[in-house]
């Protein structure tokens, strides 16, 4: 183990409450985004535990509203908004681009702290008595006709909303001005261009959702009248604004993971990543595209008939960029030297079920299916199938891909497998059935159901069971790994990229002197040519 | 190892003070390679910081565009009783403070202490008139009973405007309808008025700083950066004192 | 430590001259009482096309030289751009709904 790391530069609680240092902060996001992940996950157990019989004893029809507006607004908000971008992203983006932080260190410390007010904002709308119109706070249902703590719940999100928009202006700054000499923009990890177009997504669609809750809290406190159809007001207004971000957010929370793909399909088929420009372009297509779409969430709730296939339309290119991706990482594992460690194990699970996921959109962008589907499990299965079979699974890779880098230990390599195939048998059995079940009419958002779908339903609890064990047993050998593990030296997976030519943990300023980069990305031959000879320090 | 000079890396190295031998302006952060580049940071962070504030505006530009059509009316009835003069001399203000700042970036860059202490003051003259004249206008529609969700009144809008007396009264659903110009227009001037405000607060600072001579030695970044802050909050303004004052001053 | 490899990082710090400051801020002015003039005019529908018109030259105006947009690099240019391109979105296909019900208050 190095002697000095950032880990050990100081010590004490204010060096980590204060510090300015890009990988300190990333580790403190780790920690909230995991509570908030333990949080969201407790409220999808007792949603899971509630629908195992039709009638829903298990809580109040209240209770169970409550549960999964909770579930919703923390998983989306409070975990898989940030996750990616500010632990994954803070810790390797200045690594890889051979820079000594972000462009803003004071900023990207101010968006930790605003995360957690926003954070125990939500906190205390939850503890306090929730609130259960659903993430979507749909009007006029949130404006007037309950009486949860809607107000405390919004102001907490939009606390959270500007920690993500100073994410996102630090990264874009941080990529355009402080990349290393030589790392031309087609030089750099696709892992960068992800992020990158998340950020851009950060900045312009999160200020939209801002004003939104500002509306929300105006209208239920003051009765502006701007949603309110006695009023005079539409509230379909409200889910235009709404939708305007939440459909980009959702590629927020999806494109950090393909960047996350994209490094560890390259490593562990030991080949450049098929049609680099491609990929590259395509996570910016996603982002501009994302703003094209919104309005397929509402081809059930009022729009113009004209509107909706608009929509529809837009919804099925915005497909296109996605698939690219997959078909390139397809066609990167194609004759390469494939490797079954656990972050590729992760990456089969993220390629199998984001493909599910998304072919399941399009069946939902088309409008007669949707009309059919909308609000029902069939949506969301789709959405689970992106974001958990999606994206959870992009992250588990990460983690344990740049788990060594973190911290200079190796994770136990059996377990890890073990883990990510429980994952995917867990997850797969929790959620396929809730496309069966949805395609056959169970609503969602209700807290009983018809007899008829509670075998399938029992089948998705047993599943939720199991992909909670999948949850569990990464967290347990991770921590353990963090005394027990095997030193990883500064490159165990011999992965190409800046942040692999440090030392696990890395310095504090990254790098004793400024790198210039003269290759290519994934540049493997010249990794096979030139350690052919080195000892791993990895067995 | 690939790129030189990283050959050292891999060994535990202490960490070493980069500056081996480089002067360095005390304003340097150690992540830049250059003033310069701290500077062009900066300044693109701040834009981007500016496009959200377009969308942040843009979601209740939406809200105002869908609304006036449907009640076009009750927005001609509502801006009829914006007070012009209050209004025409809030924008005239505004842009008067927009040219006193961008002369105070240019004091600053030709680090002309005395000028950018007057520009500066001046706009936090002009800030505070604006201000003034603001919550005139606003304390004036408590008065008439306009603010809605609190004491609105249709009284108004139902009967014939002695200032328009040509004009038939509304009808009382249309006449309901002037809340919701109301609304948009408290919300759109109110969101706009917390901007002023937040700029006033920083315009004090800067003149504080500014009389210590922090910005006329070369290093004006945060003057230059403001300076963009006060105009974008000026361009606002510039859009919505036509939308919410000048919607039908002819019937 | 060499930025000739990498793309260049400086752009041309440009001094704009007072006159540029005085020329415009004459112009927001003239411009200002213009459309206020200009209200109490019959124009039917174009009144809300005119005032729109003579803000957007006004906020151009600000933009461009107040602001150094006129002066600045390509990559400013592009995000100033890409900002108002995204509320031109917003915009343009909210309207797609609400210009097209066939119920609605049009």
């Amino acid at each position: 183990m190095p002697k000095h790391t950032y880990l050990n530069s100081e010590y004490g609680l204010k060096s980590w409450l204060l510090t300015l240092d890009h990988k300190r902060i990333g580790i403190l996001y780790l920690f909230t985004t995991t509570f908030f992940f333990m949080i969201g996950g407790t409220a999808a157990a007792l949603i899971r535990l509630n629908l195992l019989t039709p009638g829903g004893e298990l809580v109040a029809a209240d209770t169970y509203n409550k549960l999964f507006s909770i579930h919703g607004i923390i998983m989306v908000f409070f975990f898989l908004v940030p996750i990616a971008p500010a632990v994954l992203g803070n810790f390797l983006i200045p690594l890889m681009i051979g820079a000594k932080d972000v462009a803003f260190p004071r900023i990207n410390l101010l968006s930790w702290y605003l995360f957690v007010t926003g954070g125990c904002c939500e906190l205390y709308a939850i503890i306090w008595g929730g609130m259960d119109t659903g993430w979507t706070f749909t009007t006029p249902l949130s404006t007037h006709y309950v009486n949860t703590h809607v107000i405390a719940a919004a102001m907490g999100i939009f606390i959270a909303g500007f920690s993500s928009i100073l994410t996102g202006v630090n990264f874009i700054v941080t990529v355009h001005r402080l990349r290393a000499p030589g790392m031309t923009w087609f030089r750099m990890p696709l892992f960068i261009w992800s992020y990158y177009a998340t950020s851009i997504i950060f900045v312009l669609a999160t200020p939209v959702i801002a004003i939104t809750l500002v509306l929300i809290m105006l209208e239920r406190f003051i009765g502006i009248g701007v949603f309110d159809p006695t009023k005079g007001g539409d509230p379909l207004l409200f889910q235009h604004l709404f939708w305007f971000y939440s459909h980009p957010a959702v590629y927020v929370m999806i494109l950090p993971g393909m960047g996350v793909i994209s490094e560890v399909v390259a490593c562990f088929s030991r080949k450049r990543i098929f049609g680099y420009t491609a990929v590259a372009f395509s996570s910016v297509a996603i982002a501009v595209f994302s703003f094209f779409v919104w309005a397929h969430h509402m081809f059930i709730m009022g729009i113009s008939n004209y509107s909706a296939l608009v929509f529809s339309f837009m919804t099925m290119l915005v497909a296109v960029p996605s698939a690219i991706k997959i078909f390139n990482w397809s066609a990167t594992m194609y004759k390469g030297s494939i490797s079954f460690d656990t972050p590729m194990l992760y990456s089969f699970s993220f390629i199998g079920l984001f493909t599910i996921g998304g072919m399941t959109g399009i069946m939902l962008a088309s409008l007669g299916m949707d009309i059919h589907l909308t609000e029902t499990y069939f949506i969301v299965a789709h959405f689970h199938y992106v974001m958990v079979g999606g994206m959870v699974s992009a992250i588990m890779a990460g983690l344990h891909f740049w788990w060594p880098k973190i911290t200079g230990r190796m994770y136990p390599e059996p377990l890890g497998r073990l883990a990510a195939a429980i994952l995917f048998i867990g997850f797969n059995l929790t959620f396929f059935p809730q496309f069966i079940v949805g395609y056959m009419g169970m609503p969602r958002r209700y807290h009983s159901y018809p007899p008829e779908f509670q075998v399938l339903n029992v089948l998705s609890t047993a599943g939720a069971s199991v992909l909670a064990i999948g949850y569990l047993l990464p967290a347990v050998y991770l921590i353990w790994s963090l005394k027990y593990g095997k030193i990883a030296g500064p490159n165990p997976w011999r992965a190409t990229g800046l942040e692999w030519q440090v030392q696990s943990p890395p310095l504090t300023e990254n790098f004793t002197e400024t790198p210039v980069v003269d290759f290519e990305a994934y540049d493997f031959e010249w990794l096979e040519n030139h350690t052919k000879n080195e000892v791993q320090t990895v067995g | 190892m690939r790129c030189r000079p990283l050959d050292s890396q891999t060994l535990a190295i202490p960490p070493t003070h980069s500056e081996s031998g480089h002067e360095h302006s005390p304003h340097l952060h150690h992540h830049f390679a250059s003033v310069d580049q701290q500077r062009e940071a900066s300044n693109f962070g701040m834009w981007l910081f500016l496009l959200t504030e377009i969308m942040f505006f843009g979601g209740m530009f939406t809200a105002y565009l869908i609304y006036r059509n449907w009640y076009y009316p009750a927005f001609v009835a509502g801006s009829h009783w914006m007070i012009i003069w209050a209004g025409t001399l809030n924008t005239v203000v505004l842009i008067c403070s927009s040219f006193t700042m961008a002369m105070g970036v240019y004091s600053a860059e030709t680090r002309n202490r005395k000028a950018l202490l007057r520009y500066l003051t001046a706009t936090l003259l002009l800030g505070f008139v604006f201000l003034g004249i603001k919550a005139f206008e606003w304390h004036n529609e408590w008065v008439e009973h306009h603010v809605p969700g609190l004491n609105f009144s249709i009284h108004d809008f139902t009967h014939v405007d002695p200032r328009y007396p040509d004009d038939k009264p509304l009808s009382p659903d249309m006449a309901e309808k002037t809340q919701t110009y109301f609304s948009l227009y408290f919300l759109l001037t109110g969101v706009h008025a917390l901007h002023m405000l937040i700029g006033v607060s920083i315009l004090f600072f800067l003149i504080f700083n500014a009389w210590r001579g922090a910005y006329t030695t070369g290093h004006m970044t945060f003057i230059e950066n403001f300076g963009l802050y006060w105009h974008f909050v000026d361009i606002v303004w510039i859009f919505l004192f036509p939308l919410l004052y000048l919607i039908s001053r002819h019937q | 430590m060499s930025e000739e490899l990498d793309e260049p990082t400086h752009h041309a710090h440009t001094v704009v001259h007072p006159k540029v400051y005085a020329l415009v801020f004459g112009a927001l002015l003239f411009l200002t009482a213009l459309t206020t003039g200009v209200s109490y005019v019959e124009l039917g529908v174009f009144n809300a096309v005119v005032a729109l018109a003579i803000a957007v030259i006004k906020g151009s105006l600000v933009v461009l030289f107040f602001m150094h947009m006129r002066y600045s690099s390509k990559l400013l240019k592009l995000t100033i751009c890409s900002g108002f391109f995204t509320l031109f979105v917003l915009l343009s296909l909210t309207m797609t709904d609400y210009i097209s019900r066939a119920w609605g208050l049009w």
